[in-house]
């Protein structure tokens, strides 16, 4: 005597309350067949053991009460990026997405369309049934142009709610994956062709060859409004029109399993390696060290975060304790930019600097905005090309030093801020020695040795044109 | 004749094996069944619905009412 049965799924389900043999699913729902379709081909891949589920949102949410293998539930439409990690993490295992058209096709549909352009190693079961069934039928994305659901009680209208989205078709524009098809479980030939596309996109995954997607043609009765009956038919006339049946995608054939990947290094092996880079000094308290607090400001693309950069590169080469904090907006060139650096002998709280000691501006805009916010005794450096169209706060000092012209003419204009950093060593407004600001400086060029020169160069004439018209005075 | 007496099918036969109470009484595996051996009872079952069943001759073992059935456990079937 043999039988044909069920296989894949747990003997009582159990939920709440008492132990159960039946789904949750209504009289006539296609999820129940899909769900026998997938586990008889799991059970007979021999794949149950390495078979993980990721759940849904939606009706299809209980899937881990009856199947028997591993099963994750997801976030809302999050299903590709759970399987994502767990076929990163688990390579031996075999990642299903089991998921409907409101999980996938609406709220998760970019992650459907990441995953799949990614090619990650996992068969995609997409449940369309042209509506959103656990919430009770309202439109789906799938949902046919003029269907009544309870949000669409006219019908879908296209001027306002778009036309169906045709998952595979749009999954089809992307080059990895391995397989798509679009199959129904309407009536039993159509199931058959489902049972063959589901083994297919398992034996895919048991070989490590990549992204299957199967979207099945779905009935739901209770949401379509009709008898079961009915709403197969519905499916077969209806839904096939505009979602026509067919494989779109078999490159099982030619696909090339996936290769064993080399173990990824450990944390210590990491950080070794980044060490090995930096070489970082390490701070050294000091409770002598006067605080300082400085900004740097002007647009975007005149250098004002690499100066920042090479100020805190400066401190941390004098083992001091030091933050750069830039801020910026989304320009790459031309919009505001500005930097915060705090130089310390312990260690500092903030980043943010509200008040400084020093501020350098590089445009008119920034001298307006952040002149006013200098502590009294600090010091503003502007370039000579800003208008000081308001007085600095009492106590603040202004220098006002032509580093954008200087470094015109010295035929390198892109290095004004050298300009700056010779100045903020020369007022010895930092608490930073000379030479770690010029080995900052050499740092900074670390990739580009023949600019090393250069800016040393720039960095003496600065010094020597501070020395002729700054009065000595200013320092400090 | 009812599930409850499907002994009295001639055991040496194939043929579908439905409990009763699993059963939701959708009618796919009755209009998909090609020799039109099931029909729903006239009988409600603990759920309060009609449930399909045998009756009781024209199996031959297909399985398209197993494959067509969204329940896990109401049909199984049996061949000698």
């Amino acid at each position: 005597m043999t039988q044909k049965k069920t296989v894949g799924m747990y003997e009582s389900f159990v939920r709440s309350g008492q132990p159960t043999r039946a789904t949750h699913y209504c009289a006539g729902c296609g999820h129940g067949i899909i769900h026998k379709l997938i586990t008889e081909a799991m059970v007979e891949l021999g794949l149950q053991d390495r078979t993980i589920i990721v759940n849904p949102i939606g009706c299809g949410v209980f899937g881990y009460y009856y199947c028997d293998c591993g099963n994750v539930g997801a976030a809302h439409g999050r299903a590709p990026a759970v399987g994502t990690a767990i076929n990163r993490g688990r390579r031996e295992a075999v990642v299903i997405s089991y998921q409907g058209d409101g999980d996938l096709g609406a709220i998760g549909f970019n992650n459907t369309f990441q995953a799949a352009s990614r090619g990650e190693h996992m068969a995609v079961f997409f449940v369309n049934n042209a509506t959103y069934g656990m919430t009770g039928g309202q439109m789906a994305p799938t949902t046919l142009v003029g269907m009544k659901t309870t949000t669409s009680p006219f019908g879908r209208d296209p001027l306002t709610a778009g036309y169906p989205l045709h998952v595979c078709e749009v999954l089809n524009q992307l080059k990895a994956p391995v397989l798509i098809e679009r199959v129904s479980v309407a009536d039993t030939k159509r199931i058959m062709q489902a049972r063959r596309a589901v083994r297919k996109a398992l034996e895919i995954q048991r070989d490590g060859k990549g992204y299957a997607f199967v979207e099945f043609i779905s009935p739901c009765p209770t949401n379509m409004g009709l008898d079961s009956i009915r709403a197969a038919i519905f499916c077969m006339e209806e839904m096939e029109r505009e979602f026509p049946l067919g494989c779109m995608r078999d490159n099982s054939a030619t696909a090339v399993p996936r290769a064993p990947v080399a173990p990824a290094p450990g944390v210590e092996a990491f950080f070794a390696q980044s060490e090995r880079q930096h070489q970082a000094p390490v701070a050294e308290a000091d409770e002598a060290f006067k605080e300082q607090r400085l900004k740097f400001t002007g647009f975007g693309g005149q250098g004002i975060l690499s100066l920042g950069i090479c100020v805190a590169e400066a401190a941390r080469l004098e083992k001091r304790f030091t933050t750069w904090f830039p801020s910026y907006g989304p320009e790459q060139r031309g919009g505001s930019a500005a930097c915060s650096v705090v130089v310390s002998g312990k260690p500092i709280g903030s980043p943010a600097v509200d008040r400084p000691d020093v501020l350098v501006c590089m445009n008119q805009p920034s001298y307006e905005r952040f002149a006013p916010d200098v502590r009294p005794g600090g010091l503003v450096i502007v370039d000579a090309s800003v208008p000081l169209t308001m007085p600095a706060p009492a106590g603040v000092r202004v220098v006002s030093m032509p580093a954008i012209d200087l470094s015109l003419r010295l035929g390198v204009p892109q290095a004004a801020n050298t300009m700056m950093l010779a100045a903020l060593a020369w007022l010895e407004v930092t608490g930073l020695r000379s030479e770690h600001l010029l080995a900052a400086l050499d740092a900074s060029f670390k990739k580009k040795p023949a600019l090393v020169e250069k800016n040393r160069l720039l960095f003496s004439e600065a010094t020597a044109w501070l020395e002729r018209h700054v009065p000595a005075e200013v320092r400090g | 004749m009812s599930v409850h007496e499907s002994h009295t099918v001639q055991p040496e036969l194939p043929r579908p094996v439905f409990d009763a109470d699993e059963c939701k009484g959708c009618g796919r595996c009755v209009a998909a069944c090609p020799k039109q051996c099931l029909r729903l009872s006239g009988r409600l079952n603990s759920r309060g619905v009609k449930p399909a069943e045998y009756a009781g001759e024209g199996c031959t073992g297909c399985a398209i009412c197993f494959y067509n059935c969204p329940e896990p456990y109401a049909i199984t079937i049996a061949k000698p």
